[in-house]
């Protein structure tokens, strides 16, 4: 059996060389680094603090329907900024270097049902260091939907659109349960008490974000009680759902591969860099787009180099792409729409029986070559 | 005695940060200070943070900073310092300062004064850009070299440099506490234009009881009270009863050298109290292998094996959290409380104190202390 990158006829030579490439480029940009970078996260940061004051002080309003929807909309902005382009990215220590302890990866924490710590450690260390090797990145499928064929079907496996829609209405806590492995709990694999103090930690931080917008914000705005409940609920839904599309863009999209264990056992920093490639997708959109995913439409810039600041990959993209096309790796992007319609594409697809294959993405989806990417 | 040299903040301060408890739940997860930090960046119910109000440049080497600290400082006991945080190209740099004016000043003022260092990043920087208005990062008040509560019947103190800012509060407090004992104020500097504070102390020799000033300028012999570098010989011409004295000694290492030496001899090593102000760390060399690691929660040392601190924490038995042990996921993340490290992967060397590494890609050049 070929490996993925004996059939993209690269050698190991060629991945040292790939890693020489890509660890200059990371030099430079790490060079490039400074004030410019602190005062554009600290920007987004008022940003969003503001547009959180401005949502809560709108529902003070809320019998009447513009407060009630620009609350809707302000807290809705404000949790999307803080989950993606704020927390996402801090907790990646792109900022530690600044040393300023409220950018720190250590000290941050975030308006999301996971704890922080908790995230870092199967985001940042299962997923960023497994991307796509089925059975050990775990963000794969986040362990409800089948979205590969090296999963074995079964019945269960029809639900998956359910499954998915569902999970996207409550994902900050599915992500919350996930980093818990309940999962894992329940197969077996991992013993409940290790799972204990993680669990009651996402359950204690949950309940204080439910407390604070279910109960304690509700209960200052006084008889508007349910209109403010309604609309916290609304703005946490709208975050989860947008927070959904981009991260299962990010690597499931048709085109992205999926690795065997064995392939990448021992593998070189070269090949690690090929499976970051490979393993991920970007969108292409405006610039309030990038910044409202936090920067994860450039998903391949990202697994490259996650303690990057983010800001920095839309600059890097095109040297990245180009790297992509000497080597002859696909470089894989589209428009919103296209990503997403092949991750409802996979969903359904892989609700029903599929034969195994070798590199994930089966059938009908079409294998885009690299000059089509490129041309895109 | 004690109490009357530290200020505290009033007690409706004390009521309003009970009340912004509160409020914190409503702010969770960041809290008020996040929030009303956008309105009053000097404001925080937790952080040490200070407006400066006042900017001077006295030589041309130096500037001193009048500062107002918020609700969070309780005051400081003369000798001792504080860590001051400077943003410098979007990188927060910390270093220590000691306060330079009276522990008894009421309304919470404190003066720093920073005299730049040929190689000191933070130092040269306050000296070009420090300006009213500005809000800074300090930590509480901090170290135990500081002025007994009891006068003592002699109080010697010897400085060198700029490590004339600790002795300077003491001598400060002592005279604003209204003590009449004899006090000698030794000082070493490179010439009289480079000495700090040089009129102030003068005029104070003039007018208060019992205070000796003696200028020691080591590069223009003649030109000061006495000549050379510390010695017994030097302090018995002079006339000054230094075995019989409670010394306060801040400068240069050879200068805190010789005097550790000379009162160990003289069997008044108990009377002879020393601040270290200067970063030996700077010193250490990339690719040293030996050094002393000490991992501060757990009280544990050992000698450095070159290897990444990771590593030699296991090698201890202790098991920090960390993730892919390449550099990639910041799981590991710890804070280096003093010394140097080098990142395996770039070569690149960072100091402390109080800095982020990850202890995975991190091994020590010389001594290291780090929060595990």
């Amino acid at each position: 059996m070929t490996t993925v990158a004996e059939a993209h006829g690269l050698t190991p030579v060629q991945l040292d060389a790939l890693e020489v490439e890509l660890e200059a480029l990371r030099a430079r940009v790490v060079s490039q680094l400074g004030a410019e970078d602190v005062r554009y996260i600290r920007r987004v940061i008022r940003v969003q603090r503001w547009s959180e004051i401005i949502g809560r002080a709108s529902l003070f309003l809320g019998f009447l329907p513009p407060f009630w929807l620009t609350g809707v909309g302000a807290l809705s902005l404000s949790k999307i900024l803080d989950n993606m382009e704020i927390g996402h990215n801090i907790l990646h220590g792109q900022y530690d270097w600044t040393n300023d302890p409220a950018l720190s990866s250590t000290d941050f924490e975030w308006d999301s049902s996971c704890p922080a710590k908790g995230w870092q450690r199967y985001h940042n260390y299962q997923h960023h260091t497994f991307t796509n090797i089925t059975g050990k990145d775990r963000d794969l499928g986040y362990s409800v939907i089948r979205i590969s064929d090296e999963t074995p079907w079964s019945p269960a496996n029809l639900g998956n659109p359910l499954y998915a829609l569902g999970l996207a209405a409550i994902f900050d806590h599915g992500i919350m349960l996930h980093d818990v492995d309940v999962a894992q709990v329940r197969e077996g694999k991992r013993p409940w008490e290790d799972a204990k103090p993680a669990l009651r930690a996402g359950l204690k931080k949950s309940a204080r974000l439910a407390f604070r917008d279910y109960i304690m914000w509700p209960a200052f705005t006084g008889p508007l009680f349910l209109l403010t409940l309604a609309a916290n609920a609304l703005a946490n839904l709208i975050r989860n759902l947008w927070a959904f599309i981009i991260i299962f863009c990010g690597h499931f999209p048709s085109g992205v591969l999926e690795f065997t264990e064995a392939e990448c056992e021992g593998e070189s920093k070269g090949h690690w860099y090929f499976r970051q490639m490979l393993g991920s997708g970007n969108i292409t959109g405006g610039r309030l787009f990038h910044i409202m995913s936090g920067n994860l439409s450039f998903q391949i810039e990202h697994h490259l180099f996650p303690d990057i600041p983010a800001r920095r990959y839309q600059q890097i993209a095109p040297e990245v792409r180009e790297i992509c096309q000497r080597y002859g790796i696909p470089y894989n992007t589209g428009r919103l729409s296209r990503q997403f319609g092949s991750v409802i594409f996979k969903i359904f697809r892989f609700a029903l029986p599929s034969r195994r294959t070798r590199t994930g993405s089966v059938p009908p989806a079409p294998r885009i070559e690299p000059v089509e990417l490129l041309a895109a | 005695m004690a109490t009357s040299l530290i200020s505290s903040g009033s007690l409706t301060k004390r009521a309003l940060r009970q009340a912004v408890r509160v409020f914190d739940v409503a702010a969770t997860p960041y809290g008020v200070d996040r929030y009303v930090e956008l309105v009053r960046p000097s404001w925080s119910s937790t952080e040490v943070r200070a407006k400066v109000v006042g900017v001077s440049r006295t030589t041309d080497r130096s500037v001193t900073l009048t500062l107002r600290p918020n609700g969070n400082w309780h005051g400081f006991r003369a000798g001792q310092y504080t860590q001051l945080s400077v943003e410098i190209d979007g990188v927060r740099h910390t270093r220590c300062y000691s306060m330079t004016n009276a522990a008894t000043e009421g309304g919470g003022r404190i003066e720093l004064c920073i005299t730049a260092q040929p190689e000191g990043r933070v130092s040269q920087h306050l000296l070009r850009t420090a300006r009213r208005g500005q809000t800074v990062a300090l930590t509480r008040a901090q170290g135990i070299f500081t002025l007994p509560d009891v006068e003592p019947e002699h109080l010697l103190l010897i400085s060198g440099g700029s490590g004339i800012t600790p002795v300077m509060s003491m001598l400060r407090t002592r005279c604003a506490l209204g003590w009449t004992k004899p006090v000698t104020f030794l000082h070493y500097a490179l010439t009289a234009s480079d000495m700090l504070y040089r009129d102030e102390l003068q005029a104070m020799a003039d007018t208060s009881p019992n205070v000796r000033l003696i200028r020691v300028f080591t590069d223009q012999p003649g030109t000061g009270d006495l000549d050379g570098f510390l010695s017994a010989a030097q302090l018995d011409g002079a006339g000054i009863a230094w075995t019989a004295a409670e010394a306060f000694v801040c400068g240069p290492t050879p200068l805190m050298d010789s005097a550790r030496s000379l009162f160990d001899q003289a069997n008044r090593g108990d009377h002879l109290h020393t601040e270290v102000f200067t970063l030996t760390q700077f010193a250490a060399e990339a690719g040293t292998v030996d050094g002393a690691v000490r991992f501060a929660e757990s009280e544990i040392g050992r000698e450095s094996d070159g290897t990444p601190l990771l590593q030699q924490a296991e090698a201890e038995g202790l098991k920090p959290l960390h993730g892919c042990r390449m550099g990639i996921c910041h799981t590991c993340t710890r804070q280096l409380h003093a010394g140097v490290v080098r990142d395996i992967v770039t070569g690149e060397l960072t100091n402390g104190p109080d800095v982020h590494i990850r202890i995975c890609v991190s091994v020590p050049v010389g001594d290291v202390e780090i929060d595990l």
